[in-house]
């Protein structure tokens, strides 16, 4: 009986704890709810994207954030976000050239730099066919252009973060590529958060429009210069047409202590060829998601990826290639190298729909534990709804062969440096993959790098 | 240069080593021969220091030195060699990374300044002479789709690079051709200096046509029982080693 009461007290107590928490989800969605009325209340933005945001945030709230029983979120715990009160975030600073010049690896791109969310330097000097304007503009001038694509692909209903980014997303990139450019310098997208972004939020919102046989190199890059804790929660849509080519690749090197969600949407028409590459290094828990839906006939994905964390870090990904149209090749592969008591969760979906023939979907990922507390959860799936399809899958989790350091190490190479080959080896066949050759070598340094010491 | 003396080594519960005594001194070429499973190679990995064998019993010293306390890296940058029956696959790494490595970390060990890339191409290109190995393996994984005999072949160029004091070469003949088994044999007499030895693990006779030993051992069941000159290598060709007292099955 005293048990009974006891629990019950207990439980009685638990529930006051959650009420009067600083830290509940409960607390951190009221106050991006004061948050979204007050801007709400000031704003001047017109009337369709309003209401498209007060029905985003409504969706937020509703929704909440995902609990660990939703299947796709079922090994991220997503609390240390949900829990915390982000600011919005103040207004950045200036990126110091020499910080500029570390994030390009130093290489000469066009970019365009986006301080804790707001554009900080638009690109000059771009060639015919190309066009780089900020969602903030755009939103300014009421285009034609935002009124009929913003949050059309990745849309607030398809979940939490995308709802929450249409609630809130402020500015981005705008890239168009007129039919037939080819652009051959990439456009690198930085996106940095400084000390103004420390305990804010930020929601950069992009959209792509790569016209009839278009081509380009785009590049997103995620980092801190003067930030620690904050959250990053990006959506890029993209539209690739007829023809058209794209790659497009993922740097997140947020701050270890940050938090970063980030999702791709893509759309394909017919004979698009999309080649996407996530490196996922920062944060101390993110998630990306990179989806793509092949809606035209022969339609080509290509969605690679590389993370690499340590310590406490979480890093998750999920992919998800929508075969909808047949005759179109997708491939994947994603490899993980995971220390301490970092965990990573790969989560790939290939859906193929009854119409859908003649796919060639191939999908795998690869993990390398270095540390015995590492882990890793990995679900790669098929579901095909078509009877002729050629589709493949498998996922490895593993460690650094044994015969093989010991091999090295009868050769004189020392444990250190043999691991430290041994795990960039692990890496190359993925890197190898990246088509931008400076990005190629830029990233195997900095994979070598990490396991030097 | 190398004493040996009642080594004893297990893997895992099982006495592979039963008191092994050796001997080799600098300028010296042994043979060590024996039937299958007998622990030729269960000697060369424990000189080479593979952790997954136990040294229970015995001593090793390597001029003078206690070579069972050094760990496998030392062992190689100190000059030691082991050509292995069953060279590693590496994917990822290219086999000139890997060779470079290997030579500027002994360098570095020695005190001696590293090779940059292109002075070790020069090098590269002397050494794959002696081999008879086309430079284009230089770029390919190490061992990752060779050949087995391009494998052996291998083991043998990294040999020439590291240029060991003692190379021990497990089977380094098994599964050539006649001319690979000549080029092999050219490249450990090209070698051979006054200053170091080698000791070749064989199951033929026809290899010590080329590398003349100085002496034979048969090893079985994890000791050495019968030792001789390069004649006893003729002699276990023809009549095999069930006559030897504590070889027989
Ligand atoms: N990891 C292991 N676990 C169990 N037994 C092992 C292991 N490695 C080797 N052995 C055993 O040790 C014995 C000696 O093996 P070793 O490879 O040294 O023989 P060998 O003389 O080199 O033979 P071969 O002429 O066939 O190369 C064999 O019986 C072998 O099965
Ligand atoms: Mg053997």
């Amino acid at each position: 009986m005293s048990e009974a009461v006891d629990a019950l007290t207990k439980v009685g107590m638990m529930v006051a704890d959650a009420i009067s928490s600083e830290n509940s989800p409960r607390a951190s969605i009221e106050a991006y709810r004061r948050d979204f009325d007050e801007a709400d209340k000031s704003s001047s933005e017109p009337q369709w994207l309003r209401s498209m945001r007060r029905s985003a945030m409504d969706t937020f709230e509703s929704g909440g954030f995902p609990s660990m029983k939703n299947e796709d979120w079922h090994f991220t715990n997503i609390a240390p976000v949900a829990e915390h009160k982000f600011q919005p975030a103040k207004k950045g600073a200036a990126v110091s050239s020499e910080a500029l010049a570390r994030i390009e690896y130093g290489q000469d791109w066009h970019t365009v730099v986006f301080v804790n969310g707001r554009l900080a330097a638009p690109s000059q000097g771009l060639p015919a066919g190309l066009t780089i304007t900020s969602l903030a503009s755009e939103i300014e001038g009421d285009t034609d252009l935002i009124k009929r694509h913003f949050s059309k692909l990745a849309t607030p209903e398809s979940g939490t973060f995308t709802a929450l980014n249409a609630a809130f997303a402020i500015d981005g990139a705008v890239i168009r590529l007129a039919a037939d450019t080819v652009v051959e310098k990439p456009i690198h997208l930085v996106f940095v958060s400084d000390a103004g972004a420390e305990q804010a939020a930020t929601h950069p919102h992009n959209l792509v429009f790569a016209e009839r046989h278009s081509q380009a190199t785009i590049i997103e890059s995620f980092v801190a210069v003067g930030a620690d804790v904050y959250f990053t929660n990006a959506v890029t849509e993209v539209f690739v047409a007829d023809g058209a080519r794209l790659s497009h690749y993922k740097l997140q090197r947020e701050s270890q202590n940050a938090f970063h969600v980030g999702t791709l949407q893509v759309h394909q028409a017919r004979d698009s060829r999309y080649e996407s590459f996530s490196f996922a290094t920062g944060a101390e828990l993110s998630r990306t998601n990179v989806y793509t839906t092949l809606a035209g006939d022969a339609a080509e994905a290509v969605l690679n990826g590389l993370y690499m964390v340590d310590g406490k870090q979480h890093v998750d990904h999920q992919t998800r290639i929508e075969h909808v149209a047949p005759n179109c090749p997708s491939h994947e592969l994603y490899k993980g190298i995971l220390d301490g008591r970092s965990h990573g969760v790969f989560n790939g979906k290939v859906y193929v729909h009854p119409e859908a023939q003649k796919t060639d979907g191939k999908q795998s990922n690869n993990n390398l534990l270095l540390s015995d507390q590492a882990r890793v959860d990995t679900k790669p799936q098929l579901e095909i709804f078509a009877d002729d399809v050629k589709c493949t899958h498998g996922a490895t989790v593993g460690r650094l062969d044994e015969t093989a350091l010991f091999y090295m190490r009868s050769r004189g190479i020392g444990t250190s440096q043999a691991r430290r080959l041994l795990t960039y080896a692990f890496a190359a066949d993925v890197l190898e993959k990246l088509e931008l050759e400076p990005l190629k070598e830029a990233l195997e340094a900095q994979v070598l790098e990490r396991f030097t010491s | 240069m190398l004493e040996i003396r009642n080594l004893h080594a297990n893997i895992g519960d099982k006495e592979i080593l039963r008191g092994i005594d050796l001997s080799v001194q600098a300028g010296e070429i042994h043979a060590v021969m024996g039937p299958n499973g007998s622990g030729k190679s269960t000697l060369a990995q424990v000189l080479a220091g593979h952790p997954a064998y136990e040294v229970t019993q015995g001593t090793v010293l390597y001029d003078g030195r206690n070579l069972l306390e050094m760990d496998p890296e030392v062992r190689a940058q100190e000059g030691i060699f082991l050509a292995f029956q069953y060279p590693i696959e590496i994917p990822g790494v290219t086999n000139a990374y890997f060779l470079r490595s290997a030579y500027n970390e002994i360098r570095k060990a020695k005190g001696m300044p590293e090779l940059d890339p292109l002075e070790f191409l020069d090098l590269m290109e002397e050494k794959t002479k002696i081999v008879e190995m086309d430079q284009a393996m230089m770029n390919r994984s190490v061992n990752t789709g060779f050949s087995g005999g391009e494998k052996k072949r291998n083991e043998i160029l990294q040999m020439a690079v590291l240029e060991p004091r003692l190379a021990i070469l497990d089977e380094t003949d098994s599964g050539l051709d006649i001319d690979a088994l000549k080029v092999v044999a050219n490249g450990v007499n090209a070698l051979r200096r006054p200053d170091n030895a080698t000791i070749v693990v064989t199951h033929y006779q026809r290899l010590l046509n080329y590398i003349i030993p100085d002496r034979v051992h048969v090893l079985a069941h994890g000791r050495i029982v019968k030792s001789g000159g390069k004649e006893l290598a003729l002699e276990l060709e023809e009549r095999g080693y069930d006559w030897i007292p504590g070889a027989a099955a």
